[in-house]
């Protein structure tokens, strides 16, 4: 920009201040705070007393008591599974949408997001309504599947239909599993992993896709040799915006997972509003978001290696 | 010159006058009154009564557990004039100061209230609160499914009988509430701090975790009405609300005893409506307005004279109003202080546990 | 990059996956709508069963009634959490969206000493999960003594605002074609001219879907709100938890029907508007 020097240095500054403002008072300070509070120690009424010390993160990572490695442990595979679960769902339906003409595609969009208006907790307690016992599924499970099943093996003696008669009489487990809460999670999240995976898809230029064919490479290696290595900061945008809401979650698992299962954010609600040990839920909550901040810095520089490629190969061809 | 005198004068006083209006004053009575209540537990009839015959509007807000009501207040939020915490929140509550002493000058309506509630053991002489509602926490169940009420807490821990309704039970998301259960069936304290009783308590709870359908402590009522579940542990009056929907519904006290509970209307120290908040909790203390609460809540009023009012049938249900014998064998339940975390981690414990 | 400008503008020519690359076409198409199935069910549950006469919101159908609707709309507490929400998201999105860009525009056009810092604490907000942004804000606001009330919520809700506002018109700002302000400059046109005229209006959609991300996020927010809230405060959000905790009636489906009508109305207006504004909005 071809500005003098010092009108350069106050448009920053000006441009920059409420922003820069806001995310230190409101953000590194608290953050801060919390660091600070995690060395501190439980008043007897719930207090914070400064009485430094480490104990709180030597509670946390106690091998001879793993307790919270355990949930932390947890509280990851679930969320890894989320994201899988979510990109395997989400991906093909942001190329689906991609491929959709000009038109309908902003719809499409659009209806994506549109039951995300209505509130999350509702939408959880649809959820419950349909995986319980005597939700949906389990009605149609045990109802009507069963019912059918039945006149069916009047009709038509010969088939082998005990073992499924026999399964549908009890309805299937899935209120108050992991599996619920992994539903719930992804369905949560899903728009979350389409957009960013639809914005690097619809920037792809499918042109290479021919030119790799021109190159005998078949459709399986054009996949992925070609279109995944592209659409990877999609994929790692998406993933991300997926993962790290997963593993803070506490709302879903306290009410798809029927409270029997504990994730990390359990904990560190329960610490601030049950227990009211601030110290040792500001050390965890300080453990979760370090972690989270070690994982997405690895994850940027692994996307950003194999991104390289993007550039290369958008305008080289 | 004169009249723009005389006007000024006019003016000046109207406006002291408001102001003074305005300030809430020593004895005037505000135009609203902040009311932070647990969800369902007042009559709304109730307080549009109060804003008829005082014009003074009451806002409710609500909240699910008293550990978030103490959040909520440590955390500086002002501007709540009463509060209804639990017995051992209130406890908690004094010896942190948050709440003030009561103005009995105002509430004449204390003698109203049955001789234990006069004196409560978490708050002698009642200095600081008033009793609004009280009961227990038991089982509850669907009758359908039990030939004998089920009177004990084995039918949630002993595995003989707890086995046979896999999958259809309940337990309260609450840890003090649910590791108390344990206690009881154990026969020991709802307040030790022996840590050998409570990690006995805590292998209790783990091995009724296959049994258990999900901690509730919101819906498990609906659940049984929807045939989800057959047996819930939870709170009295949550119980027989349900059952004027669904008659299939009852509740007993567990004979190992169980605990007792009693929900109070505080004033926090922040409030600046203190005079109103205190007709408030005098006008609740009326016998016809006890009864008003309790006919709609249907939990147990600390008031006595309100039983002339009270709906028969609650009045006489053993497990609304428990005989002195039953009532021997309820405990209160106390803050435990220092072993807070303990408690806690058992909690989490139990449930971490498992698959 | 003038190429990549080309395209966008004239439609997608390029970028629809040719007819040769059949990757089970008619697979991906079962995939896609029942994707769609997947994201509607629970909602269509939810609509189905705001019509029911039981108590239970999930219980057998007994009748149709209308009576949810109309507890709905007497239920004064909702309609303040209504107003509140509105107002915190209002306020909080109006900010964020004026920081937000302006932080955007220097992070896309400017360099300065720190920059790489404080960009990392640009990104910060999106990648900390809620509940530890929540027990963050709850301390400080402890500490600092500050009463937990609406401004509060507002505070928090800009706090993680400012960086969902400015990802999403930084990369607009990163397809935009330099070659207009330039062209504009050559045509006599200071800087604030080129920026109110050139600038502004090419990246106001960008500046749209910020705002618009912005306010569904604090619209929606639980988490953050529950722990910041204080007296009189009540959001949209943290009454519908109340309700939930009272026992699902089916209020709520007919709260959930009665939102989701809205949002597909502000959906179809803002489609008129599109066509009837002539330029082709972008809406990712």
């Amino acid at each position: 920009m071809a500005t003098s020097h010092s009108r350069h240095k106050w448009r920053v500054l000006f441009l920059i201040f409420p922003s820069l403002f806001w995310l230190i008072v409101f953000f590194l300070i608290p953050l801060l705070l919390v660091f600070a509070i995690s060395f501190g120690q439980r008043g007897t009424y719930g207090g914070v007393e400064w009485d430094l010390t480490i104990s709180n993160y030597f509670r946390f990572f106690d091998p001879r008591d793993p307790l919270y490695l355990r949930i932390f442990g947890r509280t990851l595979y679930i969320a890894f599974i989320t994201t899988i679960v979510s990109l395997l769902i989400g991906y093909p339906m942001a190329f689906w949408i991609a491929s959709r003409p000009p038109e309908s595609r902003s719809s499409l969009l659009l209806l994506l997001m549109v039951p995300f208006w209505t509130n999350f907790l509702v939408r959880t307690y649809a959820w419950i309504l349909i995986l319980r016992d005597q939700g949906l599924i389990n009605t149609i499970w045990t109802g009507t599947l069963h019912g059918w099943l039945i006149s069916l093996s009047q009709v038509l003696p010969g088939l082998p239909l005990e073992g499924l008669i026999h399964l549908t009489t009890n309805p299937l487990p899935l209120f108050g599993t992991d599996l619920a809460i992994i539903i719930g999670l992804v369905y949560g999240w899903l728009p979350d992993m389409v957009l960013p995976c639809y914005a690097a898809i619809e920037r792809f230029d499918f042109s290479l896709v021919e030119a790799a064919q021109d190159l005998y490479a078949n459709r399986v290696q054009a996949f992925l040799r070609v279109i995944l290595p592209l659409t990877l900061p999609g994929i790692v945008a998406g993933s991300i915006l997926v993962f790290i809401p997963s593993l803070g979650a506490y709302i879903t698992p306290d009410l798809l997972g029927g409270a029997k299962s504990v994730m990390i954010g359990n904990v560190i609600y329960s610490q601030f509003m049950s227990a009211r040990d601030y110290p040792f839920g500001s050390a965890v909550s300080f453990v979760l978001m370090a972690l989270m901040l070690v994982g997405t810095l690895l994850y940027f520089r692994l996307a950003v290696d194999s991104g390289k490629g993007e550039s290369d190969g958008g305008q080289g061809i | 010159m004169k009249k723009m005198l005389i006007l000024l004068v006019i003016l000046v006083a109207i406006l002291s006058l408001s102001a003074c209006k305005g300030a809430g004053g020593q004895q005037e009575l505000a135009t609203e009154l902040h009311l932070f209540n647990w969800t369902e537990y007042m009559n709304p009839e109730v307080l549009s009564d109060f804003e008829a015959e005082f014009g003074v509007k009451v806002i409710e807000d609500t909240f699910s557990s008293n550990e978030e009501l103490l959040a909520k207040l440590q955390a500086g939020a002002t501007g709540y004039d009463v509060i209804v915490p639990s017995d051992y929140m209130v406890d908690i509550m004094i010896q942190e100061g948050l709440l003030a002493e009561l103005n009995k000058d105002n509430i004449p309506n204390l003698v109203n209230l049955s001789q234990t509630f006069k004196n409560p053991p978490y708050d002698p002489g009642l200095v600081h609160c008033v009793p609004y509602q009280w009961g227990t926490t038991g089982i509850g169940y669907n009758s359908d499914e039990f030939e004998d009420p089920p009177d004990s807490w084995a039918y949630l821990f002993d595995p003989a009988v707890a086995s046979l309704y896999a999958g259809k039970i309940t337990m309260l998301n609450d840890s003090r509430e649910s590791i108390g259960a344990a206690l009881k069936y154990l026969g020991y304290s709802l307040n030790t701090t022996n840590e050998a009783q409570l990690n006995e308590a805590r292998d209790l709870l783990i091995q009724q975790k296959q049994w258990v359908f999900s901690y509730d402590s919101d819906q498990y009522e609906d659940l049984i009405a929807a045939d989800e579940t057959v047996m819930a542990h939870g709170w009295s009056g949550d119980f027989f609300m349900a059952a004027v929907e669904d008659e299939r519904i009852w509740y007993s006290i567990p004979k190992e005893g169980a605990v007792v509970w009693a929900d109070n209307m505080c004033i926090p120290v922040s409030s600046k409506n203190k005079y109103t908040a205190e007709v408030f909790l005098n006008y609740i203390l009326r016998p016809e307005v006890a009864a008003k609460i309790t006919n709609f809540t249907w939990y147990a009023s600390p008031v006595a004279a309100a039983n002339e009012f009270i709906d028969p049938e609650i009045l006489e249900e053993p497990a609304i109003y428990p005989p002195p014998e039953v009532f021997e064998r309820l405990e209160w339940l106390e803050d435990v202080g220092e072993a807070t975390p303990i408690y806690e981690r058992i909690w989490t414990e139990v449930k971490a546990a498992g698959p | 990059m003038a190429d990549k400008a080309f395209e966008n503008q004239t439609g997608d020519y390029q970028h629809r996956p040719p007819r040769g690359i059949r990757i089970g076409r008619g697979m991906l198409t079962m995939h896609g709508l029942m994707s769609y199935v997947f994201l509607y069910a629970p909602i269509l549950i939810l609509l189905v069963f705001s019509f029911n006469a039981s108590r239970f919101a999930s219980g057998t159908w007994r009748g149709f009634t209308l009576r949810w609707y109309l507890e709905l709309f007497n239920n004064e507490a909702l309609g303040d959490a209504l107003k509140n929400s509105l107002y915190v998201g209002g306020v909080s999105t109006l900010l964020s969206t004026i920081f937000g860009t302006m932080v955007a525009l220097v992070m896309e056009r400017y360099k300065f000493w720190g920059k790489l810092a404080f960009d990392a604490l640009l990104y910060l907000p999106i990648i900390i999960p809620d509940i530890a942004m929540a027990v963050m804000l709850l301390l400080f606001f402890v500490l600092a003594h500050m009463p937990l009330g609406r401004y509060t919520i507002i505070i928090s809700h800009i706090a993680f605002n400012i960086s969902f506002v400015a990802v999403v018109v930084r990369a607009r700002l990163a397809q935009f074609d330099i070659t207009l302000e330039e062209a504009a400059q050559d045509l006599y046109a200071n800087n604030w001219q080129t920026f109110r005229r050139v600038t502004l209006p090419l990246l106001m959609p960008g500046i749209m879907g910020g705002a618009l991300l912005a306010f569904t996020l604090s619209l929606d927010d639980f988490v953050i709100t529950f722990f910041t809230a204080g007296v009189g405060a009540t959001t949209l959000p943290l009454r519908i938890y109340s309700m939930v905790k009272l026992g699902v009636t089916p209020e709520i489906n007919a709260l959930s029907a009665v939102m989701l009508v809205a949002s597909f109305i502000l959906v179809i207006l803002s489609f008129l508007i599109q066509k009837g504004g002539g330029t082709k909005v972008d809406l990712v």
